[in-house]
């Protein structure tokens, strides 16, 4: 146990330090609108973000995501192999007067866990996982093996007042309706601000709650956040000085803002890796031709030597410049610097064209062979430009590349499952991967371990990479609770899968902009979430 | 390509006919000439449109490069200024794109599927309305009545709904969005031919064709067809010149021309991430070429209809 | 008359059945909604679940045949997105788009028939050529393009007006209304002007050709010779002339401006219907998809319907065709 586990007293620091109050209105432009104001219903990023404002949860992640500290917990450890212990902090209070205790967590995380209906709930994190009420102010939370990612866990679920409405009806959802919520009538959390109204399609509306006793900074009075979803009309809109900020700066016009004097930008790196897979399990991949377009029997990208020089042909340097506009960081492994269990010996791999074709001509594909890379068009910073420079790179080095993107709508669909038997359809995809917890597992586990439906891995393993000592040392790492041993697997993990096996191809870390009017700044979080909590006046 | 060839077939008659003019025939076809080029806007329009086909055409022989080879275009060369070189040492007069590409090649690229998929649509379009009008004209009667009924149906719902869901459903492509823009135009066609087919089979020369004896489809399409050119050659004009905006204001929208093979509409939209950080030319140049094509479009076909329609004619 | 109001009924009711099967069946061939919905690190169950209690286990025809059932009843599912009634989705945000509508019909009225009616009367001098190759540019000029260059000029160089979004709303009259604050009409009036670009060349061109024929025909001539003013002429005659065809094509097309307000939301973030067809198309969320379109359909099917009505009253000859085919 690190001592900041314990306690997230530094973090605390980071977080209050930066705001003096101050009497104010600000104004927030954002891409992404929630889809509820239920904090149960959709375990998605703009809800998340928005929510997290008006919920607290028990722990939280610091902006960078470095750190978790405590919002609702006071201090938190594990007790035992299978329980973690939880103190509640005292004279929490809700929007409506009311005290946070032990009966709101286990009320609000039985609704979580039985949320009917709705889409992604956040069951994947409640399951398996037993609450107990010690007394008001403590909590165990019991697992039926080893569960190091606790904490971790504990940053997802929001808690919500159990007296907001109908205490603890039988019914499904508890008797309450996202309607409910969205008129804000059970919209009743603890955290620093208040929700006052949804006008869906246009604006949420934020009150600075002044009972709050949290350590979270309150820097406004009201939070307006209005959704723009077009990229030129959100950076007119700050231009024109009707919002006070933006999120989602598009790379094309950072360079602008850049220059501009009443804007200035702040921009961190996410949490969210961009990679290729590869189809690594079919002998004739339909999207791996000979040079002239024909289908091929063999299928070069099951041999690990090909995706290597695959990777040596992505000028990864290039695309951050060319395309990205400077604001990327080329790839080497499932997470940026800073975060829990990356491996200290892997780094972005080098632009070496000359060192690929002899890599290729070893493997007995010096002749090259014809690809088609897949890529959405509306997913991620720049999504479909850099799938355009993968294709252009590798066209000009012997292996011509057509390019196809599509809608996210469409897009996803086939890449997981398009083919017969619900194998992906494509040959060669370009994706990206969040991890929500902060550390390698999440990715790991999803994108390089196994297929297997019913343990639950690899559920986004697109190109089916499989390899049993992968699989071996992740299972062992997701069981170890001492966090020096469980990053020393998770570092092992990836070495392995990515290092040796080019189990995927990682291109950049996305970087998120900010743009503020002068006079202010954001404290740009890893997890992509804009919030009016971490928009501050600057000095 | 049919109704920009018939133009361009105009013109070449109307130089090559000089002789006529000293002959002082006033032959119908001499008549519509004249009354066209009284409208300098029209004449210009014609002239304007008629370039731009042929560089659509020999497109491969005018660009100074190939934007669609991937091989050669290098992002290296990406949001150059006009004026710039690029890596090969050609000089980008108009810029490059985000990828790329010369904004010159590109555009003269764009301007090749943009008129293709306006032209090609506009004739598949033209060839099934003309085909079911004729038809519900020549059956009349309760097949006339339920044809027709369909076509006021599609007609009532607006074109940019029915070909986005379209295209929503089918996906991406030259090939998609020629049906999607088929499916939204034929029966403006239809209903055009229908209604002249309608007028013109009471004109004399029908009946004398009756009473000849001559088959029903023989007077269809070797008599009535003909006599019908008129009006749709003014429908046609103008749905290709909607075509072409309606596929551009699709490709803003995210859908419609795949984006390694921009059309005009692509390259715009394309270009609209980089209007707010003064790299102006990337979809400045292609919307103006977008507009100058559709302008001269409209003004030939707003000319033609004036000329064309009897009522309007003192 | 009743004869030909039934089968009028009857064929609109068709059509809306048929619509909605291509529609329901059209929709629910794209994509996958649960990729779109689902969290990263969802896992099987959590997707197994979804996919349930949205009902996607089940095959198309149950699917269509449960869709359909709850329709005659006036619902039109759930939205995946919002978890609310996607018919209470729609509604909510029809005002905005009937405002932004009904602002630029106006705008094209107002400006359009005047304009018009001065290219009709002079129809060589300079200023009606320039106003009929204007109104072609109207044609001409691809929405979306005219209205980001609106943005870039009025919103950010110039400052004038607000980039996106919808003003202050006031409830007047039951009914949730921007335009009648400062700040409601100054968001307003770009969306509304770059919406009614089009229909202003149209309404121009109705005038213009309705002034021309007026103009020529004998009772025109006739009040002339008796003496009364031009002004009174075109007051009175012209505009009683014109008004006719303008407002039936207005009428007919003010579906269109509906529709076609699809790109003007999207580009002005006009929190209206369209802005919300664009962003449910997006996330796949099949049930708005699908009620905006039904919507879409009833509104044009009944449209027709009155029209088609209006014109039997007026001209029999309509209604004994009908009866005789």
């Amino acid at each position: 146990m690190k001592p900041w586990r314990q306690l997230g007293l530094a973090a605390l620091a980071v977080v209050t330090l930066s705001a003096p109050v101050q009497a104010a209105d600000v104004v927030i432009g954002m891409r992404s609108e929630p889809s509820s104001i239920d904090p149960y219903f959709h375990n998605l990023g703009p809800n998340n973000g928005m929510l997290g404002q008006v919920f607290d949860r028990l722990t939280d992640w610091t902006p960078g995501m470095d750190k978790i500290f405590g919002r609702a917990a006071e201090s938190w450890k594990a007790i035992n192999d299978t329980t973690w212990e939880f103190k509640i902090k005292k004279g929490i209070k809700f929007h409506d007067g009311s005290d946070l205790t032990v009966d709101d967590v286990i009320y609000s995380y039985e609704r979580a866990d039985g949320y009917e209906g709705g889409n992604s709930s956040f069951r994947t994190y409640t399951k398996g996982k037993t609450l107990k009420k010690i007394d008001d102010y403590t909590l165990h939370i019991m697992t039926d093996s080893p569960y190091p990612l606790m904490p971790n866990d504990t940053t997802t679920v929001m808690i919500m007042s159990s007296e907001a409405k109908g205490t603890g009806a039988a019914d499904k959802n508890k008797g309450i309706s996202a309607k409910d919520f969205n008129d804000g009538t059970a919209a009743i959390g603890s955290g620093p601000y208040k929700f006052v109204e949804w006008k869906k399609g246009d604006r949420i509306v934020l009150e600075k709650f002044d009972g709050y006793q949290g350590s979270m900074a309150q820097p406004w009075d009201k939070i307006t956040f209005k959704f723009i979803k077009a990229e030129p009309a959100r950076v007119a809109a700050l231009l024109a000085g009707d919002v006070d900020m933006i999120d989602n700066v598009p790379t094309s016009d950072i360079e602008r803002l850049k220059n501009e004097p009443k804007v200035s930008l702040s921009s961190g790196v996410s949490n969210r890796v961009i990679y290729l897979h590869m189809d690594q399990f079919r002998d004739s991949s339909p999207f791996v031709t000979t040079k002239d377009g024909k289908p091929m029997d063999k299928n070069p990208l099951k041999d690990a030597r090909v995706r290597k020089a695959i990777s040596m042909m992505i000028n990864r340097e290039a695309i951050v410049e060319r395309v990205m506009e400077g604001v990327a960081i080329p790839a080497g492994q499932l997470l940026p610097e800073g975060f829990f269990g990356r491996s200290p010996n892997l780094s972005a791999e080098k632009y070496d064209p000359a060192g690929a074709k002899k890599l290729l001509a070893e493997a007995g594909w010096g002749d090259g062979f014809g690809l088609t890379i897949h890529g959405p068009n509306d997913r991620y910073i720049n999504d479909a430009k850099i799938a355009e420079a993968i294709g252009q790179m590798l066209s000009a080095q012997g292996i011509p590349t057509k390019v196809e993107t599509m809608p996210k709508n469409v897009y996803f669909k086939r890449a997981s499952k398009g083919a017969e038997g619900g194998l992906p359809e494509f040959s060669f995809v370009l994706v990206g991967w969040g991890s929500g917890t902060g550390e390698p597992s999440s990715p790991l586990k999803s994108l390089l371990a196994t297929h297997d439906k019913d343990k639950g891995k690899g559920a986004s393993n697109r190109g089916r990479h499989s390899d049993a000592k992968v699989d071996s040392l992740l299972d062992q790492a997701l069981a170890t609770v001492d966090d020096t041993k469980r990053a020393a697997l998770l570092a092992e993990t990836t070495d392995l899968a990515i290092g040796k096996n080019q189990g995927i191809i990682p291109l950049h870390y996305q970087v998120n902009t900010w743009a503020t009017r002068k006079g202010l700044k954001y404290n740009p979080r890893a997890d992509e979430r804009t919030t009016g909590i971490d928009l501050v006046p600057a000095n | 390509m049919t109704v920009a060839q018939d133009n361009m077939d105009v013109a070449v008659a109307a130089h090559g006919d000089d002789r006529d003019k000293f002959e002082g025939v006033q032959t119908p076809f001499r008549r519509f000439l004249s009354d066209y080029c009284e409208s300098k806007l029209a004449v210009i329009g014609f002239f304007v449109i008629s370039a731009i086909t042929l560089v659509a055409i020999f497109a491969p022989l005018l660009a100074p490069t190939d934007p669609y080879d991937l091989a050669s275009v290098s992002i290296m060369d990406s949001r150059l200024a006009p004026g710039q070189a690029m890596m090969t040492g050609t000089t980008a007069h108009l810029g490059t794109d985000g990828a790329g590409r010369d904004m010159v090649s590109a555009m003269i690229y764009g301007l090749r599927i943009s008129l293709g998929v306006g032209i090609g649509s506009g004739v598949i379009a033209m060839v099934i309305g003309i085909s079911v009008g004729l038809f519900s004209a020549y059956a009349g009667g309760r097949v006339d009545s339920v044809v027709m009924r369909i076509v006021d149906i599609q007609l009532s719902f607006p074109a940019i709904l029915v070909a986005l869901i379209l295209l929503v459903t089918l996906g991406k492509g030259v090939d998609k969005t020629i049906i999607a823009l088929v499916v939204v135009q034929w029966a403006y066609y239809a209903r055009t031919i229908r209604g002249t087919a309608l007028v013109e089979r009471r004109r004399e020369y029908i009946e004398s064709a009756v009473c000849l004896g001559l088959s029903e489809r023989r007077i269809m399409f070797r008599h009535l067809l003909p006599n019908c050119l008129a009006p749709m050659i003014v429908v046609g004009t103008m749905q290709v010149a909607h075509a072409i905006s309606l596929e551009a204001t699709l490709s803003f929208l995210g859908l419609g021309m795949p984006q390694t093979e921009p059309s005009l509409g692509r390259l715009i939209s394309n270009g609209f991430e980089y209007i707010m950080s003064g790299k102006y030319w990337i979809s400045v140049y292609p919307g103006i070429a977008l507009l100058v094509t559709i302008v001269s479009i409209n003004l030939v076909g707003d000319r033609l209809r004036d000329v064309l329609n009897p009522r309007l004619q003192k | 008359m009743s004869v030909f109001i039934i089968r009028r009924l009857l064929q609109a009711g068709l059509v809306v059945v048929v619509m909605s099967f291509i529609v329901f069946s059209g929709v629910f061939m794209v994509g996958d909604p649960i990729e779109i919905l689902v969290s990263d690190d969802a896992d099987q169950e959590e997707r197994d679940r979804m996919i349930k209690s949205m009902g996607l286990d089940k095959p198309f025809i149950v699917q269509y045949g449960l869709f359909v059932a709850k329709a005659v009843q006036g619902d039109l599912g759930e939205s995946f997105v919002f978890n609310e009634p996607a018919l209470l989705l729609i509604l909510d945000r029809m005002p905005a788009t009937m405002e932004l509508a009904v602002v630029a019909l106006l705008i094209a009225v107002v400006f359009g028939i005047p304009l018009g009616v001065w290219a009709g009367l002079k129809p060589d001098s300079l200023a009606s050529k320039s106003i009929m190759t204007g109104s072609i540019l109207g044609f001409s000029l691809p929405t979306f393009w005219v209205g980001i260059m609106m943005i870039l000029l009025f919103a950010v160089y110039l400052g004038w007006l607000p980039s996106t979004g919808r003003g202050d709303v006031q409830v007047i009259l039951g009914m949730p209304i921007s335009v009648f604050s400062w700040d409601g009409f100054s968001h307003v009036l770009m969306p509304a002007v770059n919406l009614a670009l089009f229909k202003l060349s149209l309404v121009i061109r109705l005038a213009r050709a309705g002034t021309r024929e007026v103009m020529h025909q004998d009772y025109i001539k006739f009040a002339r010779a008796k003496g009364l003013s031009d002004s009174r002429i075109i007051l009175i005659h012209v505009m009683k002339n014109i008004m006719i065809p303008v407002v039936t094509v207005l009428g007919l097309e003010f579906g269109g401006l509906v529709a076609f307000s699809v790109v003007t939301e999207t580009v002005f973030a006009w929190p209206g219907m369209g802005k919300l067809l664009i962003d449910s198309i997006g996330q796949l969320d099949r049930p708005v998809i699908v009620a905006y379109l039904m919507i879409i359909v009833f509104l044009f099917v009944f449209i027709n319907l009155f029209v088609d009505i209006l014109y039997s009253l007026l001209d029999p000859r309509v209604r004994l065709q009908d009866v005789k085919a």
